[in-house]
C-alpha cells in the first residue's frame, strides 16, 4: 500500500489574473493528522477543495490516496470523508435517518449506530437535526463523514463557534478516529486545537507553504530561547536565556528558595505563527 | 483490497426519493407555497367566476378547474424544483452531496420521484374538489384517459426538467420563491387558465402559445372537457400532435439546460 495519502507538487490555481495557490509542495502520511494552517484568505481553503475534488487546479501534480482529484470517480469518492464548514442537513430528519441513507451512498459503510455511538450520539439517535445543539449538530456531520468508512478525512474547521468544553470533547472524537488509523487533514484557526491534534502543521500564506513541521519544531520553537521573569528588589525583571534551567537554579540561590512570581516560557505556536504569516505577507 | 460493487444509481435515486417527499411533507412552509397554494385559487376564483364558456354550454368553472390542475403540475414541478434545488445550492447541500459517491443522476432520480408523486397527488386533490364544488367529470372514454395519461406525465416531465434547469437562475436561496414565481404568474394569465384562451387578445395567445402551460392546461381540457368545448378553442381543434411536439420540444431543451448549467456549488463558492 502506498504510504503517501496525499502528495501535492506545484500545486498551482489561478482566479483572473491572482495566483490563489502558488506552488504548493505537500505529503500527508497514512494514518498521519495534518492541520493546515493560515490565514483568510491564503490559499488554504482553494488547496484543501482540490485535494476534495471540489475545484480543478491550474497546475502541479495531485495525488490523492493515487488518484487524480481532477477526475474524481465514485469509488474514490467512497474512500474519502469530507467534514464542511457548515451544517445544512435536512432538520426535518433523525439522527439515525440521515446517517442510514448516507450509509446508501457507499460500498461498505460503516454500522450507523457504532458510528452513532463513535461520534456520542447514542442519546440523540431518535432525535430530529432541528433539535440538537450546534455540538451536536457537528458530530453529526463528523458521522456523515465517517460513515462510508474513509480512509482520509478532511476535517474543515470543525469547532467554530465552540464552548471550550464541547471543543475538549469534540478533540476526543478526532483523536480516537486518527487512532483507528484514519489519515486527517484539518483545517483550523485555532491553534491550540492545532497542537492538541495534529502531528504535523503546515501553514500557508500568500499561496504558498512557509513551512512544515511538528507542533513543537515549527518555527524553531524548541530551539527557541526562553525567557525566564521573575519579580526582583527592582520589580519584575527577565532575561532571554539558551539555558534556563541554569538561570532557575542561580535565581534560586539568590532568593534562598522560591523564586518570586517565576515563569519560563518559550514561544507558543500562537507566537511562531503570528512571526510567519507576518514575515509571508 | 476486494473490489466492492457500488450501489447502483437507481437504489440510491428511489432512497432519496423517499428522503424528498418525507422532508417535504414535513415543511409546512412548502407544501402551503406548492401544494395548498393552486387548491386555494381554485377555491377562491372557483367561487368567483360563472357563467359558460361562450355558448359551448361548458361551465367556466369547470374550464377554471382543468386549467389549475395544469398549473398544480407546473407548480410542484417547476415552482417547487427550482426553489428547493437553488435552496440546496445555496446552503450547500450539493456540495455535500457532490462530495459523497452519490451518482449525480441519482439526485435527479430523487428529484424526479418527489415531483411526480407530489403532482399526483396535487392532480387527485385537485380534481375531487373540482368535482364535487363545480361538476367536473372524470375521463369518458379510454382514449381520454389515455390523452389524460400522456398529457400529464409529459407536463410533469417537461416542467419537472425546466425547474432543475431554472434553479440557476435565481442569485440566491431566499430570492429564488419570489424570482420562479414571476414566469408561473405570468404564464397561468396567458395560457388560458383563468381566462379562456380564446377571449386573449391574439398577440397574448401567440405569446402563451410558445410556453407548455397552455399546451398542458389544451391538453386536460381535451381529456376532461366535452368536444363541444372546441367551438370556443381559437384551433377549433384539440391539436394533439402540436401539443405533443411543443412538449417534446421544451423537455428536449430542458434536458440541455440541465446538463450544460447545472451547477453543484454556489457561485462565489
Amino acid at each position: 500500500m502506498n504510504e503517501t495519502a496525499v502528495r501535492v507538487r506545484g500545486l498551482r490555481k489561478r482566479y483572473g489574473d491572482v495566483d490563489a495557490v502558488n506552488g504548493v509542495d505537500l505529503d500527508i502520511l497514512r494514518g498521519e493528522v495534518f492541520a493546515l494552517l493560515g490565514p483568510n484568505g491564503a490559499g488554504k481553503s482553494t488547496t484543501v477543495e482540490i485535494l476534495e475534488g471540489h475545484r480543478r487546479r491550474t497546475g502541479g501534480e495531485v495525488s490523492v490516496l493515487g488518484a487524480d482529484p481532477g477526475r474524481p470517480t465514485r469509488e474514490w469518492r467512497a474512500r474519502l470523508g469530507i467534514v464542511p464548514q457548515s451544517s445544512n442537513e435536512r432538520p426535518e430528519l433523525s439522527v439515525r435517518e440521515i446517517l442510514r441513507h448516507f450509509a446508501g451512498y457507499y460500498p461498505r459503510p460503516r454500522d450507523v449506530d457504532e458510528v452513532i455511538e463513535a461520534v456520542g450520539l447514542t442519546d440523540k439517535a431518535g432525535a430530529r437535526l432541528a433539535h440538537l445543539s450546534g455540538g451536536q449538530r457537528r458530530r453529526v456531520d463528523v458521522a456523515l463523514g465517517i460513515i462510508g468508512g474513509p480512509e482520509l478525512l478532511f476535517l474543515d474547521e470543525p469547532t467554530t463557534g465552540f464552548d471550550p468544553d464541547a471543543r475538549r470533547r469534540f478533540w476526543r472524537l478526532i483523536e480516537g478516529l486518527a487512532h483507528g488509523g484514519t489519515t486527517i487533514l484539518l483545517t483550523t484557526h485555532y491553534l491550540d486545537e492545532a497542537e492538541a491534534l495534529a502531528d504535523r502543521v503546515g501553514v500557508i500564506a500568500g499561496g504558498r507553504v512557509l513551512e512544515i513541521g511538528s507542533p513543537m519544531e515549527l518555527g524553531g520553537r524548541a530551539t527557541a530561547t526562553a525567557r525566564v521573569a521573575w519579580v526582583g528588589p527592582e520589580g519584575r525583571q527577565s532575561i532571554e536565556t539558551d539555558s534556563p534551567t541554569q538561570v532557575v537554579t542561580e535565581l534560586s540561590h539568590k532568593f534562598d528558595g522560591e523564586v518570586p512570581e517565576l515563569t519560563v516560557t518559550r514561544p507558543t505556536l500562537e507566537d511562531v505563527y503570528l512571526t510567519m504569516i507576518g514575515e509571508g505577507r | 483490497m476486494t473490489a466492492v460493487a457500488m450501489p447502483s444509481a437507481a437504489r440510491i435515486g428511489l432512497s432519496r426519493g423517499g428522503l424528498e417527499l418525507r422532508t417535504f411533507l414535513q415543511e409546512p412552509q412548502a407544501v402551503v407555497f406548492t401544494v395548498a397554494m393552486p387548491v386555494i385559487l381554485l377555491l377562491i376564483f372557483g367561487t368567483i367566476f360563472k357563467g359558460e364558456v361562450g355558448s359551448t354550454g361548458v361551465d367556466f368553472r369547470q374550464y377554471f378547474a382543468a386549467g389549475i390542475i395544469a398549473s398544480g403540475i407546473m407548480s410542484t414541478t417547476f415552482v417547487s424544483l427550482g426553489v428547493a434545488i437553488t435552496q440546496e445550492r445555496d446552503d450547500g447541500t450539493l456540495k455535500r452531496l457532490y462530495g459523497t459517491p452519490m451518482p449525480r443522476s441519482s439526485y435527479f432520480i430523487g428529484k424526479a420521484i418527489a415531483a411526480l408523486v407530489l403532482s399526483l397527488l396535487e392532480t387527485v386533490v385537485l380534481f375531487v374538489l373540482g368535482h364535487l364544488l363545480f361538476g367536473l367529470e372524470a375521463p369518458k372514454t379510454p382514449e381520454r384517459w389515455l390523452t389524460f395519461a400522456w398529457v400529464f406525465v409529459a407536463g410533469v416531465t417537461v416542467c419537472t426538467l425546466l425547474g432543475i434547469a431554472v434553479s440557476s437562475v435565481p442569485r440566491s436561496g431566499r430570492s429564488a420563491a419570489a424570482v420562479l414565481n414571476v414566469p408561473y404568474l405570468v404564464l397561468q394569465f396567458i395560457s388560458g387558465v383563468y381566462f379562456t384562451f380564446g377571449a386573449l387578445p391574439s398577440g397574448v395567445q401567440q405569446a402563451g402559445a410558445l410556453f407548455p402551460l397552455k399546451w398542458i392546461s389544451q391538453g386536460l381540457r381535451s381529456a376532461l372537457l366535452p368536444d363541444t368545448l372546441l367551438a370556443a378553442e381559437p384551433a377549433h381543434s384539440w391539436e394533439h400532435g402540436r401539443t405533443g411536439l411543443v412538449l417534446a420540444a421544451w423537455g428536449v431543451a430542458g434536458l440541455v439546460l440541465c446538463l450544460t448549467t447545472f451547477r453543484w456549488k454556489r457561485r462565489d463558492g
